[in-house]
């Protein structure tokens, strides 16, 4: 596949899981679908462009690049992605959050594909330091991926993490932050303002890249390039997205995290792709 | 300071030395926190000994990723920063993380009770064994001396699961001669047989619990001790055996009273085995210690002094004319 085919092949993956994502929530009203659509590019490429070296039939084998959703409430979009790789069988998709599923409204390491627990935030990047840290110790290859959230990087100890991934040279440690603008209750901006995040991160010692999240032209190739980038310190690359991306009525709503979609506005979503 | 003292830590992480002498898979990490004894495994293990700064939350999540990578893990600083500053992480990682995947960070917390008698109450730490005994999965681990502490460093290895190690802040005297007495699937030692009371204790309080048990068999009243260093997981059915034959239990910890340490632990097991004996209770009541003084100065205002402990036992046993 070359790079044209492949952008093409991503696409429709994207436009895929987002349906998926959205079948979920008519099941399981309780997600949270908009921080679960920002990141769906972002999923998609990581996964059906192989950017990650995965083995869904051994989920921790030693090869593996280890990837750690930090931001586990606003993945579920990541479901359909597992399932249709063959983590876990299918059928789990239309029983989310009932009885006897292994799939809850929040993702945990007890799902096979989510590497550590995650429904807390502000965790995944420390416990990424950790596994990247060690990786160096045993001389190995593989990398450590994060995504996180851009209102995760209010959690204090995620500067923690960021000071001693940089000094520590973690340069097998890459931090996705699905830039999508919003926390539970407002626009980030108006609730403490955190730009400049990579103005922040590049005097923290980190190699910045920021690209437009939902750009699969512009993603698919930057972390492609972060993959391969064997130079000093950790990586971070801020996608900006929008919150609820592809539903008109969360895009424009600062309360659109804790929002739930009719039944009727799903048949309709769905109906128009 | 008598001749067979030490602090406990620096003999710990003498042992922690000597296992990694030979073992590879071993980190140590720590959260600025030092000992003599650490020095000399800082300088040698250069690239295994990490010290993340004054950052306990990250110390807990840097020790979770890397045993989950595979490495055992030793993760050090003062005991209520350790565990409360870092609590949810402590939760997350840990304790929640390693009921799926096996994680082997072993806490080590140094400064139990009121070891840092003078610094206060943020330094004091009467919370930690009630709030580590909570977790799900976690081990919680009291010793009362060198030797104890010792015994456990090749559990600490072999068992890959997330452990609490509570350590007394200053030199203490041992009380075993050897380890062969020291088993941590019993987790107590009967270290003095009585008939009449007896005295359960953990950490620090062991020691006084055998001063005091001497000053009551002056008075006459047979009494004996039990060590318990293991505060979770506890061996109920061996500990409600040797509880049997006595009249009246006393329990003596450096901890706030009812909040799920030693002394709930016994409550439990004697209303459990539906026991009417007499239980006794010392530690610490519901506030805080901002008192000036050493250790013994603050035992008196709280009622933790031989002589108080010695007289409300006899109170008691006269009262109720045991």
């Amino acid at each position: 596949m070359n790079s044209i085919e492949m952008i093409e092949y991503l696409k429709k993956k994207a436009d895929w899981v987002k349906r998926e994502t959205l079948k979920i929530h008519k099941i399981a009203p309780g997600i949270r679908l908009a921080s679960s659509l920002s990141c769906i590019e972002i999923l998609t490429a990581l996964y059906y462009g192989r950017i990650l070296n995965y083995d869904p039939k051994n989920i921790y084998a030693g090869e593996r690049d280890r990837f750690i959703i930090s931001k586990a409430h606003g993945s579920v979009s990541f479901y359909p992605i597992l399932a249709d790789l063959g983590y876990f069988d299918k059928k789990y998709l239309e029983m989310v959050g009932k009885p006897g599923s292994i799939l809850g409204d929040i993702p945990d390491c007890s799902i096979p594909g989510y590497e550590t627990v995650n429904g807390s935030l502000g965790h995944g990047l420390g416990v990424a330091c950790g596994m990247a840290l060690a990786l160096k110790q045993k001389g190995r290859k593989e990398k450590v991926f994060v995504l996180s959230g851009d209102g995760e990087l209010y959690e204090g100890s995620v500067w923690e993490a960021i000071m001693f991934a940089a000094h520590h040279n973690l340069n097998n440690l890459v931090l996705i932050i699905d830039n999508n603008k919003i926390c539970m209750l407002d626009y980030c901006k108006n609730i403490l303002n955190l730009e400049p995040i990579d103005a922040k991160f590049s005097v923290f010692n980190w190699k910045t890249t920021v690209v437009d999240g939902h750009n699969l032209e512009q993603l698919y190739p930057a972390l492609l390039a972060l993959k391969q980038d064997e130079s000093n310190g950790p990586k971070v690359l801020i996608a900006d997205t929008v919150k609820g991306k592809g539903v008109p009525r969360l895009e424009t709503d600062s309360l659109c995290h804790i929002k739930a979609l009719r039944a009727e506005e799903i048949d309709q979503l769905l109906g128009e792709k | 300071m008598p001749m067979d003292s030490k602090v406990i830590r620096d003999a710990l992480i003498e042992q922690i030395y000597n296992k990694m002498l030979g073992n590879d898979n071993i980190f140590f990490v720590s959260a600025d926190f030092g000992a003599p004894a650490l020095d000399k495994l800082r300088e040698k293990f250069s690239d295994r000994f990490i010290n993340v700064g004054i950052a306990e939350q990250n110390l807990i999540n840097v020790s979770a990723g890397l045993a989950l990578e595979g490495f055992d893990v030793y993760a050090y600083a003062i005991a209520p920063f350790l565990t409360m500053r870092a609590y949810e992480q402590i939760r997350t990682n840990l304790s929640i993380m390693s009921q799926v995947r096996p994680v082997n960070v072993n806490l080590i917390g140094v400064g139990a009770g009121l070891s840092y008698d003078v610094t206060g109450p943020t330094h004091h730490c009467l919370e930690d064994a009630c709030i580590m005994r909570v977790l799900p999965n976690f081990v919680v681990f009291s010793p009362a001396d060198y030797v104890t502490a010792e015994s456990f460093i090749d559990y600490s290895l072999s068992v890959k699961k997330p452990k609490y190690i509570r350590l007394d802040g200053k030199a203490q005297p041992r009380i075993y001669n050897d380890n062969s007495r020291i088993s941590m699937d019993v987790g107590f030692v009967e270290l003095k047989e009585g008939s009449e009371v007896g005295i359960v204790s953990t950490g620090y309080m062991t020691h006084k619990a055998l001063r005091v048990a001497e000053a009551l068999a002056a008075h006459g009243v047979n009494t004996g001790v039990l060590d318990v260093f293991m505060l979770k997981p506890v061996n109920e059915v061996l500990l409600n055996e040797s509880l049997k034959k006595y009249s009246h239990i006393v329990t003596m910890e450096e901890s706030f009273l009812n909040k799920g340490s030693l002394d709930t632990i016994i409550a439990d097991i004697l209303r459990d085995n539906n026991s009417d004996k007499e239980l006794t209770r010392f530690g610490f009541a519901d506030r805080y210690v901002f008192d000036v003084g050493n250790r013994e100065h603050l035992h008196k205002l709280n009622g933790l002094d031989e002589e108080t402990i010695v007289t409300s036992i006899m109170k008691k046993r006269k009262k109720g004319s045991l």
